[in-house]
């Protein structure tokens, strides 16, 4: 049991949970109110939602030895494009709802294959290439918008984000939905398998007849469309669009759940209920954080914190040197001795 | 004729001056009062600060790494110094060096995690943004305006330069680069970085002092950002945590467009010098413009960036392929 990867982020998840039930008794009980299940964990579940979402496709990415720094502003893109295209639309006809989800959603798969192009045929490094778009998607939202918050008076699109289906918010049937199709498509056919091997060694796989360069673009498509289906969902929660602000330091927050959950930064295997896990941990973090009172600053410190340990935690090198007087001496040592910037 | 041949690595050096030259030529024909002293003087003073950060920078990014946290430390300085000159009533004399201290410090933790635990320098220079700006928020979260002579003193006196003027932050900034230059191509240390840049695993061999080498690296990365703090402080004349946000951007892409490779191992300081500078064109040409917003400089930094790394990238294979069929 300990064994598992998934071990120590439960653990961490569970030990949070439990150190809020002592500043809030209350805080695992569900309520019905409304027709809806409301209550603190409930509310972690549809908080979270966007970064799960972010995190299931950067989980993929980072699983080919790549990064995703642009979905941040694909969040705020996609939340620009949908937010601009129900602006002032009529309330009875629901046509401008779906033109808005498939306007934004395509954009988002665009830049989705601007990166993955850079990437797989350009061969630009992955952080440097979706730099670029980390930096120019801001402004190409703010473009979208003219540089102002737009609010949206439409009331079905508000219906994405804090909608109710079955007493739950919809943000969760929609996590749900995008986590089982990834979990199928990985586990029960040979993507999974292909996007590991791509991760563990590119020239190899591409030796043993993958595709290396399709499966490189396809995640990046992935973590584009997760990226805007998660700005529809933020943007919709708020009823507006906005440039600056929108999914402002998601990227990051979505790369800490990943490596939270398990899956290393120098590519390989990757484990999407342990994604899932982690962003949880994160969202739970911050909703504790706002709940006991402390400044809500302190967030970024925590944060800060709980990367270096994980990494840490995973670097063959601190094991050794902390952990080896303890232990068989040696195992490891032949592991990971290259150059580590990919 | 081998003087006549040009080195792959000069080519992008010598892409960005002319482009240089080109924006600058543009900007003069299209507007009035655009090929005056003082516009060309002040790309110098508006980006001091940035100057400082992408120096430091190219050192990080010769080496073969990244540091991301620069834009907080920038914002870190600036609340140090503010809380402690304003709320402490310390003495500018005593609160420079704490908070180059300070920089440095942040720089030297991540430089140690980096070599001595071998994490990635992305990962960790992440973890050291989010960090540096917590800690910045834990300070203060207001903006904390700066009332003091000393402060006032390096914000608005001016040095005559003929008709036209420069400000200390721009004598600070072109200090910085000059040392940089000599270090990072007539020191010991400066080879060091280039040959890890190039292949570390070589230096290794070598029996390059590696380990010593890459501390020291982001040890100056955030000695400059600190610095840079100050300068950004001298200029905004308050300290606040959302100060320079997202300039670590800023920086990578003025190393990159500078000529140098984020593969490490070739480029040139003096490059990222006007790297910054058409950062700042950019913004002088939108500004004189006036009609576009300023979010197309965004843009038009991201499009910049895109053309020099694809630049990049043709120059590389075409080397390889040419050393290839030599060999």
């Amino acid at each position: 049991m300990a064994k598992s990867k998934l071990f120590w982020p439960i653990m961490v998840l569970v030990f949070i949970l439990v150190f809020n039930l002592f500043f809030d008794p209350s805080f695992f009980t569900v309520e019905i109110r409304n027709g809806r299940f409301t209550g603190s964990l409930i509310d972690i579940l549809n908080r979270g939602a966007p970064l799960m979402l972010i995190s299931i496709g950067m989980t993929l990415v980072i699983a080919t030895k790549g990064i995703d720094l642009g979905v941040g502003s694909v969040i705020a893109m996609s939340g620009a494009v949908g937010a601009m295209t129900v602006t002032g639309s009529p309330e009875g006809s629901l046509t401008p709802l779906f033109l808005a989800i498939v306007l934004a959603l395509g954009v988002s798969v665009l830049t989705g294959v601007w990166n993955g192009v850079l990437v797989s045929r350009i061969g630009v490094q992955p952080i440097v290439a979706t730099l670029i778009l980390m930096v120019a998607g801001r402004g190409v939202a703010q473009l979208i918008t003219n540089g102002q918050i737009t609010t949206v008076y439409y009331e079905p699109y508000k219906f994405i984000g804090g909608g109710y289906l079955l007493m739950l918010p919809l943000s969760i049937f929609i996590v749900a939905f995008v986590f089982l199709i990834a979990l199928y498509l990985t586990r029960k056919t040979s993507i999974g398998l292909f996007i590991e091997s791509v991760g563990a060694n590119p020239s190899a796989s591409r030796l043993s007849g993958i595709n290396s360069k399709n499966i490189i673009l396809m995640v990046y498509m992935f973590s584009g469309l997760c990226a805007g289906i998660g700005g529809l969902i933020l943007s919709s929660n708020v009823a507006s669009a906005d440039g600056n602000n929108a999914g402002l330091w998601y990227e990051l927050d979505a790369i800490l759940a990943v490596v939270i959950g398990g899956t290393s930064l120098m590519g390989g295997r990757f484990f999407l209920t342990g994604t899932i896990i982690g962003a949880l941990i994160i969202q739970s973090l911050t909703t504790t954080i706002y709940s006991i009172g402390v400044p809500a600053e302190t967030n970024l410190v925590v944060k800060a914190v709980v990367v270096l340990i994980v990494c840490l935690l995973q670097s063959p090198e601190f094991r050794n040197k902390v952990f080896g007087a303890f232990t068989r001496k040696g195992i490891k040592d032949t592991k990971d001795k290259g150059v580590t910037l990919s | 004729m081998k003087s006549l041949k040009l080195d792959y690595r000069q080519l992008p050096l010598l892409a960005t001056f002319a482009l240089f030259i080109m924006m600058y030529a543009f900007g003069s024909t299209r507007y009035t009062g655009f090929l005056s002293t003082q516009v060309f003087l002040n790309l110098f003073i508006d980006n001091a600060f940035l100057i400082i950060v992408a120096v430091g920078m190219t050192f990080v990014i010769l080496s073969g790494g990244i540091d991301l946290s620069v834009g907080s430390v920038i914002a870190l300085t600036s609340m140090v110094a503010a809380s402690l000159v304003m709320n402490a009533q310390l003495s500018p004399w005593i609160v420079i060096p704490i908070c180059l201290l300070v920089g440095s410090l942040i720089g030297l933790g991540q430089g140690c995690l980096i070599h001595f635990f071998n994490l990635q320098p992305f990962i960790v220079t992440l973890a050291g943004m989010f960090l540096a700006r917590g800690l910045s928020y834990l300070i203060s979260v207001e903006t904390i305006a700066i009332n003091n002579p000393f402060f006032d003193f390096m914000a608005s006196s001016r040095i005559p330069l003929g008709d036209s003027f420069i400000s200390i932050s721009v004598v600070i900034a072109l200090v910085v680069v000059v040392l940089a230059v000599f270090v990072g191509h007539y020191s010991k240390f400066g080879r060091n970085v280039y040959a890890l840049g190039g292949n570390e695993q070589s230096a290794v061999l070598m029996g390059l002092p590696v380990g010593k080498t890459k501390i020291m690296i982001y040890v100056i990365s955030g000695f400059c950002a600190s610095l840079a703090g100050l300068v950004f402080t001298f200029y905004m004349l308050s300290g606040y945590g959302l100060h320079a946000n997202g300039l670590e951007l800023d920086a990578i892409a003025a190393v990159v467009i500078g000529g140098t490779l984020l593969t490490g191992g070739a480029g040139y300081v003096a490059g990222s010098v006007v790297g910054v500078l058409i950062l700042g064109i950019i913004q002088t040409i939108i500004v004189f413009e006036g009609t576009l917003s300023s979010w197309w400089t965004k843009i038009a930094i991201g499009a910049l960036l895109l053309l020099f790394i694809v630049f990049q990238r043709v120059i590389v294979i075409r080397s390889k392929v040419k050393k290839s069929s030599v060999t």
